[in-house]
C-alpha cells in the first residue's frame, strides 16, 4: 500500500451521508447549499481512495450506467466511464452519430431504447439546451447532465469547485474571474449558478459580443478589458472560445482575441499573488491562454481539475444511487 | 346539420359593426340573417323553427381567422383541410384562411382552385386560400398574383418568411395594390433572427438558447412603413408582438398610411417564462416576448391600434414537438381555444367584449372584402353562441385538430361555444 493520506483509512470507504436532492442532476438548481457542500466532502474522499492502488468500490454493484454521448467529448465522458466502474457499476458507452436532421429524432427514440434495458443511471451530453432535461421526462432512471448546449454543466462546476476549495482551503469569500466565451459556455452558467451558491464572488470577463444578453442582471460584476478583469482575482478561469457554436462573427480573429481576451503571464500580474488558473478544457493554446501560463505547476490548477473530475463524479453517481435504494 | 330556421331568443347580442352589446334575438332565414330583436321582444315565429333559449349567453358573428396552417397538400398527417374545418367549428371560426407555405406552395392558380374544391366537398366552414407573395415563398420573384386573386386568393403573404429584397418588396406592395390585393407581411430582420428560437434577454441567456433581440422586428416594420409611404398600397403587418414594433406602428397609423396590423392569440396570451423548462408547444414564430411586450400588445388591442387577432393555428405532430427545444418546430394550434383565450383576456384585463369581437369578426371580414362579421338583416348567418363564464381546462388529448400541439394545454381558460353556424347551418353544437 503507497502513501494513504493522513486521516483516510482505506478500510472505511467514503459513503453518501444523504442521498441526492432529486431524482437527476440535471442543473446546479437542483442543488442546495448543504448537499453542495456534502458532495464535495464526499469527493474528497474519493480523491484520497482514488490515489490508492486498490480504487474499486461496490457502492453501485450492480448497477447499470449508460454514458450517452451526442457530442464527442474525451475528458467528461472517460471520467464518468471511470466514476461508474471505480463504484463497481457495469458501464456502457454510446456516442450516436448526430445527424442534422435526424438528431432530435435520434434522442427520443434512443432514450426509449436505452430505458427498455434498465439503466439505473443514464449520463447524456447533446448539443442542444434543455436535451438532458426532456430526456429525463421520457425515462424511469436516473438521468446527469454531462452538458447540454449551453445551458449548464452542472459536474463541471462541481469539480471546479472542489479544485479550488482543495487549493484555498474554502470558497466563501473567493473572487473568481470567468474569462473569455461566456455566451456560449455551459460552464459559465453552472459555475455562476454553483459559485455564487458557496459564496464566492463571481466576475465574467470578455468582449461585449461573448457575453450573454442582460447578463447585467445576473448580480454580478461584468468587465471588458481582461486585465481590469483579473486584478485582485484569486482563481481566473479561463473559457474555451466555442466556435463550433457560433453563427457569424463574434470577434475579428483569433490573434486579435490572444491579443485582448487572452491570458498571459503579463496580464496575469496584477491577480491576487496566490492567484491560480484554471481552465475546463480542451485548450486552445495561444487563442484564449498561454502555454507558460498553462502549464506552470505553481499557478494552474488545470491537471487537478481532471483529477477531481473522477472524483466528484463518483460522488453524484454514489449520492443518485443511494436516492435509488430508497426508492 | 341542419337547414331548419333557428330562433335564437334570450341573447346577449354583440354586433361590432353598430357597436350593439345587448339583449336581444335573431333568427336565420335561407342561410342569412333575418329579424333580428334589440331589447327583449319575441320574434313571431313559424312552426317549423328551431328556438334556442340562449339563456343570455353571447351570439355574435362567426370567427374570421387569417392566419391557419393545415397540412393539406403535403403533410396531410399533421392536419387535413377537413380536421382544421371541424377544429375551426368546434372553436366557433366560421371562415379561416390558409397559408400558403404547403406542399406545393399555393403560388398557382391551380393550387388555389384545389383548396376551393376541397372546402366546397368538406362543406363545413368558409375556407380561402392566401397566395404566396414570391414564387415557391423564395422571396426572389412575384408569384402570379392576379391570377391566383382571379382563382380566388383573398390576400397574398410569405407566411413565416421575411421578404428581405427590399427592391422586390416595394415592387410586391405597388403591383399587389394597383390589382387591389393585399399584402401581408411578418415583419423580422432575417440576420437578427439567424438562428433565434426565442427573444433575447435575461430568461432565455440563462437557459442557453440561442436568441434574438424584439428589436428585429421593428427594424423590419420601419422598412415596411418607409415601403407603404412610398407606394401607398396597403400592407397588413402579420403578428406584431414587441412593444417597440407597436411604437413604430402607432406613429405610421398617426401618419394616415393604409396599414392594418394582426396580433396572434398565443402572443396576447403567453409571455417568454411560459417556455419554463424548454416547453416546446411554446415554440413559435415570432417568439414569445417580455411580458412588457404583452402587456403592451394587449393594450393596442384594447386601443384599436392593433386591428385584428388571428390564432396563427400552425398544427407540428408530436415527431415535430418531441426535441430539444432548439430543433423543435414552430407552431401551436389555436382554432379551438381562439375564443375562450380572447374571452379570459377580456374577464383579465377588462378589454371591451365588443373591441375583442370586432377585432376577429368585423375586421379581419372587412381586410379581405367579405360581408361577415356583423349581425345585420341580409348578411350570411354565420354565428357563434357561447357562453362566456364558463371555465375550463384545456386538455390538449381532447382537441379536434389532428395534432395536439397547443400552447395552452393546461392552461385555464373562461368560455366555451356552445354552437357554431355556418350560412345557417349548425356545424358545431356542444353536447
Amino acid at each position: 500500500m503507497e502513501n494513504t493520506a493522513p486521516g483516510v483509512r482505506i478500510h472505511e470507504a467514503p459513503r453518501p451521508i444523504f442521498p441526492f436532492p432529486s431524482r437527476h442532476f440535471l442543473s446546479i438548481t437542483d442543488l442546495d447549499p448543504p448537499s453542495a457542500k456534502a458532495l464535495l466532502d464526499l469527493a474528497e474522499g474519493f480523491v484520497s481512495l482514488n490515489r490508492e492502488r486498490a480504487k474499486k468500490l461496490d457502492l453501485l454493484k450492480g448497477r447499470t450506467l449508460i454514458n450517452l454521448f451526442f457530442e464527442p467529448s474525451t475528458r467528461t465522458q472517460s471520467s464518468f466511464e471511470l466514476a461508474g466502474k471505480r463504484l463497481g457499476a457495469d458501464v456502457v458507452n454510446m456516442s450516436p452519430r448526430a445527424s442534422s436532421v435526424t438528431k432530435g429524432e435520434t434522442l427520443i427514440d434512443t432514450a426509449a431504447t436505452l430505458n427498455a434495458m434498465q439503466p439505473d443511471i443514464l449520463v447524456i451530453r447533446h448539443e442542444a439546451s434543455g436535451a438532458a432535461s426532456l430526456l429525463s421526462q421520457k425515462v424511469t432512471c436516473s438521468v446527469v447532465n454531462a452538458g447540454d448546449g449551453r445551458h449548464e454543466h452542472p459536474s463541471q462546476a462541481m469539480l471546479d469547485a472542489l479544485s479550488m476549495r482543495r487549493a484555498f482551503g474554502r470558497v466563501d469569500g473567493l473572487t473568481v474571474a470567468i474569462c473569455g466565451d461566456i455566451l456560449h459556455s455551459r460552464v459559465a452558467r453552472s459555475n455562476v449558478a454553483l459559485l455564487t451558491m458557496l459564496g464566492a464572488r463571481v466576475r465574467l470577463v470578455g468582449p461585449p459580443t461573448l457575453m450573454p444578453v442582460g447578463v447585467e442582471r445576473w448580480g454580478l460584476e461584468v468587465r471588458h478589458d481582461l486585465e481590469e478583469g483579473v486584478a485582485g482575482a484569486d482563481v481566473v478561469m479561463m473559457l474555451r472560445l466555442q466556435t463550433e457554436r457560433m453563427q457569424g462573427t463574434f470577434v475579428p480573429s483569433s490573434r486579435e482575441y490572444f491579443h485582448l481576451w487572452g491570458l498571459d503571464r503579463a496580464k496575469l500580474a496584477g491577480a491576487s499573488p496566490r492567484v491560480r488558473v484554471m481552465h475546463p478544457g480542451p485548450m486552445n493554446r495561444g487563442v484564449e491562454i498561454d502555454s507558460d501560463v498553462a502549464d506552470d505547476p505553481e499557478i494552474s490548477l488545470i491537471q487537478d481539475q481532471v483529477e477531481m473530475g473522477v472524483a466528484v463524479r463518483m460522488a453524484i453517481l454514489a449520492s443518485l444511487a443511494a436516492r435509488l435504494d430508497n426508492r | 346539420m341542419s337547414v331548419r330556421p333557428i330562433a335564437f331568443v334570450g341573447a346577449r347580442l354583440v354586433d361590432p359593426q353598430s357597436g350593439y352589446d345587448g339583449p336581444g334575438a335573431l333568427v336565420t332565414e335561407k342561410g342569412r340573417i333575418g329579424e333580428m330583436i334589440r331589447g327583449e321582444g319575441a320574434p313571431d315565429l313559424a312552426d317549423d323553427f328551431r328556438i334556442v333559449d340562449c339563456g343570455g349567453a353571447l351570439l355574435c358573428p362567426g370567427i374570421v381567422d387569417l392566419r391557419v396552417k393545415t397540412g393539406e397538400p403535403g403533410a396531410e398527417p399533421k392536419e387535413t383541410l377537413e380536421s382544421a374545418a371541424r377544429a375551426a367549428a368546434a372553436g366557433g371560426v366560421t371562415t379561416i384562411v390558409v397559408q400558403p407555405d404547403t406542399d406545393p406552395v399555393i403560388d398557382d392558380p391551380s393550387v388555389v382552385d384545389f383548396i376551393l374544391r376541397r372546402a366546397r366537398d368538406i362543406g363545413l366552414v368558409h375556407v380561402y386560400p392566401a397566395g404566396a407573395a414570391t414564387k415557391g415563398l423564395g422571396g426572389r420573384a412575384m408569384a402570379e398574383i392576379g391570377l391566383m386573386r382571379e382563382a380566388g386568393c383573398v390576400y397574398v403573404t410569405d407566411a413565416d418568411r421575411p421578404i428581405v429584397d427590399s427592391r422586390l418588396m416595394r415592387r410586391l406592395l405597388a403591383y399587389a395594390g394597383g390589382l387591389g390585393v393585399l399584402v401581408a407581411h411578418r415583419p423580422a430582420d432575417p440576420w437578427l433572427m439567424d438562428g433565434a428560437s426565442a427573444t433575447e434577454g435575461e430568461f432565455a441567456a440563462r437557459l442557453g438558447l440561442p436568441a434574438a433581440p424584439a428589436a428585429a422586428e421593428a427594424i423590419m416594420l420601419e422598412r415596411d412603413i418607409a415601403l407603404v409611404a412610398l407606394t401607398g398600397a396597403s400592407l397588413l403587418v402579420d403578428q406584431v408582438s414587441a412593444a417597440g414594433a407597436l411604437e413604430s406602428l402607432a406613429r405610421a397609423k398617426a401618419g394616415g398610411l393604409p396599414i392594418l396590423a394582426t396580433a396572434s392569440i398565443n402572443h396576447l396570451s403567453f409571455n417568454e417564462l411560459d417556455i419554463g423548462d424548454y416547453r416546446t408547444f411554446c415554440k413559435l414564430i415570432p417568439p414569445l416576448r417580455a411580458e412588457e411586450d404583452r402587456l403592451a400588445l394587449v393594450e393596442a388591442l384594447a386601443s384599436g391600434l392593433v386591428d385584428i387577432v388571428v390564432s396563427a393555428h400552425a398544427p407540428a405532430p408530436p415527431e415535430e414537438k418531441r426535441l430539444p427545444f432548439e430543433e423543435a418546430a414552430p407552431g401551436s394550434v389555436g382554432l379551438e381555444t381562439l375564443l375562450a383565450a380572447l374571452l379570459t383576456l377580456h374577464h383579465e384585463r377588462q378589454v371591451p367584449l365588443g373591441r375583442l369581437i370586432a377585432a376577429v369578426t368585423l375586421a379581419p371580414a372587412l381586410a379581405i372584402g367579405l360581408e361577415a362579421g356583423k349581425l345585420a338583416r341580409g348578411a350570411p348567418a354565420d354565428l357563434v353562441l357561447a357562453d362566456i363564464e364558463t371555465p375550463r381546462i384545456v386538455d390538449a388529448a381532447a382537441l379536434t385538430s389532428r395534432s395536439r400541439n397547443s400552447a395552452f394545454d393546461g392552461r385555464r381558460l373562461q368560455g366555451a361555444v356552445r354552437m357554431t353556424l355556418v350560412d345557417g347551418r349548425v356545424v358545431h353544437e356542444a353536447a
